[in-house]
């Protein structure tokens, strides 16, 4: 891969300056998304949403990885599962706080014995 | 007996791979920096879920206009860093300075103005120990700052002394280049992810 | 094709500093990660050493005189062990044994030195990065070591550092205690092991030789790739939980300190809400993929012993394959079967003992595959196949006892017992470090040019085989006894012990013994070293894989030809072949020939 032709190239700058329009755009959204008042679960997500679609142009695009090779892929796919597996499963062993109607994985009602509830 | 040790891969691509090796090595890198950051913001999730109330970023004091601009100066590192690589793929090499020049002054203030938050939260008290929320602030944008320092070293060293390589192993160079700034995109993605969870997310 | 390629100097012209000490060369960097790791092993072992007079003869005093003055007044008052130090002791032993000691030798020495041998490159893809890797695990050591002598002394809350103890022992914001001095030494230990695992991984699939196709790799590679990915994905998490804890030590924070704490009579004063499950999530999802770093390598090495010493090929090397695939995958599902005492509730135990169960299964299917490998063999006695068979049946009692810890309800009543204790130890020390002593007499003359004293072999095995058991074995009948790990007194003021207290000291005499039996190994690799008899053959084994095509010891660069493979790993007593072996870089004979069978 030693000679790239200028158009190449050429082309690939102009899909640079668009994805960082893309970029400086969402984030001016993201900010002004955050002053209206939409709840915190609609908040967060679409705080994360446009977030990801940020980070999935700078991967895609400045990294490259839209043209990768499998391999990549597998390792980044793989790490990935391992980030779910381990903000997910964190998340649901809040249990601990059996009795408190706490955080999104509260202990419903009527599955804690009666001499634990509050 | 002694033989000069040639590493092959190191700057063409194994055909069955498509790769060359070092490209393989910072992305298995990144790959653990991405089980870093997750583990923090695994935190940041049990720590908040956890919390009887949890303050939106701006109204415990964090500043979004500097925030913001931070994001938007990582962002622009982040495409004269590419821009810097593509220079280099035409055989522009003072473009590639110009770039990369810019990419770290970039970095440099992003840095300046992360030391101005941070002096403003000290001057008025507020530490990592102020509250849980400090606590996991300061540590996710500290640890990335260690990360844009580092960043901003390896940078300043292939703009400068390393920059030699160009003259005699120009394709070796521009893979370190690539190689860098694939880095250099996965510190910026961090951001892009921190800025919202830390500063913007409503409280409860 | 690059023309320019990097003047190195000729390597026998470097000065020594470089040759020996700052090497680049994985052979070198290899040998350096052994010699470090046996001596970290030894000491660690000896700390058990001290900790089982005081679990035998509670609150007497240590008889031996130079040792009690050596370790002063405050360590051991009148003789006596301190409880504190006892901790000490503890902790430090587990951290030095696993991340001092048997991650860098299974990974650091073997994966370094016999990996791009095996698969036939000339160094590590990153060698610079190599030398890195070993220098800063070395600092790691460093200051793991020097963590004793500061005030409070070492880390003492455990190898697992559990807050909030381990965040309020002792209460001081400085770095120069113990256990922030772990945390620090932990952070050196991580960036070497993520660093040496980036090298190994991109070493594996980038620099194979030709026609190494994947499924003809040794199976010791495969598992060294999977150590490699587990090593890579898992440590981050437990690197951002030892900064949190540092922070909690050293600037107030309290991620790991629940609101309304009290010490010693006193609210602490800190912001509260944090978790102390938090670093326990943390932690083991390092720790648990942490184990099969332990036994991979480990499993690696026994395979290519027994394939060379029962003249066959293994059985099931797809087998092998997959389930080394998979257990390495479902080792980042299982963490939480260390917590299940921790009030999770019953779905979140019972997921994670449902896959804990499921875990077992590529780990016994490997086991077998290796018990089945035997079976029609010619088999060969040496030393390093005494120590690959006593891994056989000792990985199996550990693997076994492992079932009850693994069912949420039978953990209830073992968890934090000596029953615990008794199942890792099967697995790390008849386990694994038998593994690594097989290891270490196969590969010692490719290595070094002689071969270790046979009859001095057998004395260390049979003598270490018989006390690893007189050590491990009663700690499953204390631990069901219920006597709980890391009691100061071992169990003297349980009433419910009383009539298993007398096994502290059968298991103390076994250990006492155990250390004298491993100085017939050190005498053994010392002698040899420097009047042993030297090897006539590169290949004394007569084995098939590649480390043994090249002379002995090899050379920087490793191969005197760039070798090309044109068969699978363990190829023996190939029908109609001359010799009952066919190493892997030998052309095939004649076309259309039996050995030329087609298989991939």
């Amino acid at each position: 891969m030693s000679d790239t032709h200028h158009e190449d190239v050429q082309s690939h700058v102009k899909t640079y300056i668009k994805v960082f329009v893309a970029l400086a755009v969402g984030t001016l959204v993201t900010v002004l998304a955050s002053n209206i008042h939409l709840g915190i679960v609609l908040g967060i997500i679409v705080a994360l949403v446009i977030a990801t679609v940020k980070g999935s142009l700078v991967a895609g695009f400045f990294m490259h990885l839209s043209a990768e090779r499998k391999i990549i892929y597998w390792v980044l796919v793989l790490t990935a599962v391992f980030v779910v597996v381990m903000v997910g499963l964190i998340m649901f062993t809040r249990q601990d706080q059996q009795g408190r109607q706490q955080g999104i994985f509260a202990v419903p009602q009527g599955h804690v014995p009666a001499h634990l509830a509050e | 007996m002694s033989t000069a040790i040639e590493i092959p891969y190191n700057s063409t691509e194994r055909p069955d791979t498509g790769l060359y090796n070092a490209k393989l090595g910072v992305w298995l890198f990144l790959a653990s920096e991405v089980m870093l950051f997750g583990a923090l913001f695994s935190t940041y999730v049990l720590l908040r879920t956890g919390a009887d109330t949890w303050e939106n970023g701006a109204k415990i004091g964090l500043s979004i206009p500097l925030a913001t601009i931070n994001t938007l100066v990582l962002i622009i590192s982040s495409v004269t860093m590419v821009m810097s690589w593509a220079s280099l793929k035409i055989k522009n090499f003072s473009r590639y300075k110009l770039y990369m020049g810019v990419t770290i002054l970039c970095g440099a203030i992003f840095l300046v103005i992360k030391g101005f938050e941070y002096a403003h939260k000290f001057e008025n008290g507020i530490w990592p120990s102020t509250s849980t929320f400090m606590a996991i602030y300061f540590t996710m944008t500290g640890l990335h700052g260690l990360h844009v320092i580092g960043g901003l070293i390896v940078n300043s060293y292939l703009w400068g002394p390393g920059s030699k390589m160009w003259k005699t192993d120009p394709e070796r160079f521009t893979n370190r280049i690539e190689v860098a700034g694939l880095y250099w995109h996965f510190v910026d993605l961090v951001w892009i992810f921190l800025f919202p969870t830390l500063y913007l997310l409503p409280g409860k | 094709m690059t023309e320019a390629h990097h003047h190195e100097e000729h390597h026998d012209e470097l000065p020594f500093w470089r040759h020996y000490i700052f090497s680049t060369d994985h052979k070198i960097i290899g040998i350096q990660y052994g010699l470090t790791a046996l001596v970290f092993l030894f000491f660690g072992f000896c700390l058990m050493l001290l900790m089982r007079w005081q679990l035998a003869y509670p609150g007497k005093p240590l008889p031996i005189a130079f040792l009690t003055k050596m370790l002063g007044e405050s360590r051991m008052p009148g003789g006596v062990m301190a409880p504190e130090f006892y901790n000490q002791l503890g902790a430090m032993h587990g951290t030095i044994m696993v991340f001092l000691g048997v991650v860098p030798l299974a990974v650091g020495a073997f994966g370094n030195y016999l990996v791009p041998l095996q698969i036939g490159a000339q160094d590590m893809a990153f060698p610079k990065l190599n030398m890195s890797s070993y220098w800063v695990y070395f600092i790691g050591g460093v200051v793991m070591f020097c963590s004793f002598f500061v005030s409070g002394g070492s880390a003492q809350s455990g190898w697992t550092s559990y807050p909030p103890l381990s965040v309020i022992t002792p209460q001081s914001h400085s770095l120069f205690t113990g256990q922030s001095l772990w945390l620090t030494g932990m952070v050196f230990l991580i960036t070497s092991s993520l660093l040496g695992s980036v090298n190994t991984i991109t070493t594996i699939i980038q620099l194979r030789a030709k026609g190494l196709m994947w499924m003809r790799l040794p199976f010791f590679v495969w598992a060294q790739l999977v150590t490699g990915f587990l090593l890579l994905l898992a440590f981050p998490p437990l690197e951002a939980a030892g900064v949190m804890q540092l922070m909690d030590r050293m600037a107030g924070t309290s991620f790991f300190l629940p609101t309304g704490l009290v010490v010693g009579g006193k609210a602490l004063n800190v912001s509260g809400g944090g978790s102390a499950l938090l670093w326990q999530h943390l932690f083991w999802f390092l720790a648990h993929p942490e184990v099969y770093v332990l036994i991979l390598p480990a499993m690696g090495i026994v395979a290519e012993v027994i394939a060379n010493n029962t003249r066959k090929p293994l059985w099931g090397y797809k087998s092998l394959v997959y389930s080394v695939i998979f257990l390495g995958f479902m080792s980042f599902v299982v963490w939480a079967h260390h917590m299940f005492l921790t009030g999770m509730g019953t779905a979140i135990n019972a997921f994670f003992q449902t896959t804990t169960m499921i875990i077992s299964i590529p780990s016994i299917i490997i086991l077998t595959a290796l018990i089945l490998s035997l079976w029609g063999g010619s088999i060969r006695f040496n030393v390093p196949m005494l120590f690959a068979l006593a891994f056989l049946p000792m990985f199996g009692i550990g693997g076994l006892t492992g079932l009850p810890l693994g069912l949420a309800s039978a953990d209830i009543h073992l968890h934090d017992t000596y029953y615990v204790i008794g199942h890792f130890h099967y697995v790390v020390a008849p386990g694994t470090l038998f593994a690594l002593f097989a290891g270490i007499y196969y590969w010692f003359p490719k290595v070094s040019g002689k071969q270790l004293n046979e009859f001095l072999g057998k004395l260390h095995f049979w003598g270490s085989l018989v006390f690893m058991n007189g050590i491990f074995m009663p700690m499953f009948i204390v631990g069901m006894a219920g006597v709980s790990r890391r009691l100061y007194d071992g169990g003297t003021s349980y009433l419910h012990a009383q009539n298993v207290l007398y096994l502290n000291k059968v298991m103390s005499h076994s250990a006492w013994g155990l250390g004298i039996i491993q100085l017939i190994f050190i005498v053994n690799f010392f002698w040899t070293l420097f009047a042993g008899r030297k090897v006539t053959s590169d290949n004394p084994w007569e084995a098939t894989t590649l480390e043994w095509a090249t002379p002995t010891p090899p050379p920087h660069g490793n191969f005197l030809k760039v070798p090309e493979v044109y068969r699978g790993p363990y190829e023996y007593s190939v029908p109609g072949a001359e010799k009952d072996f066919l190493p892997q870089n030998e052309p095939d004979k004649k076309p259309g020939d039996l050995n030329n069978r087609g298989k991939k």
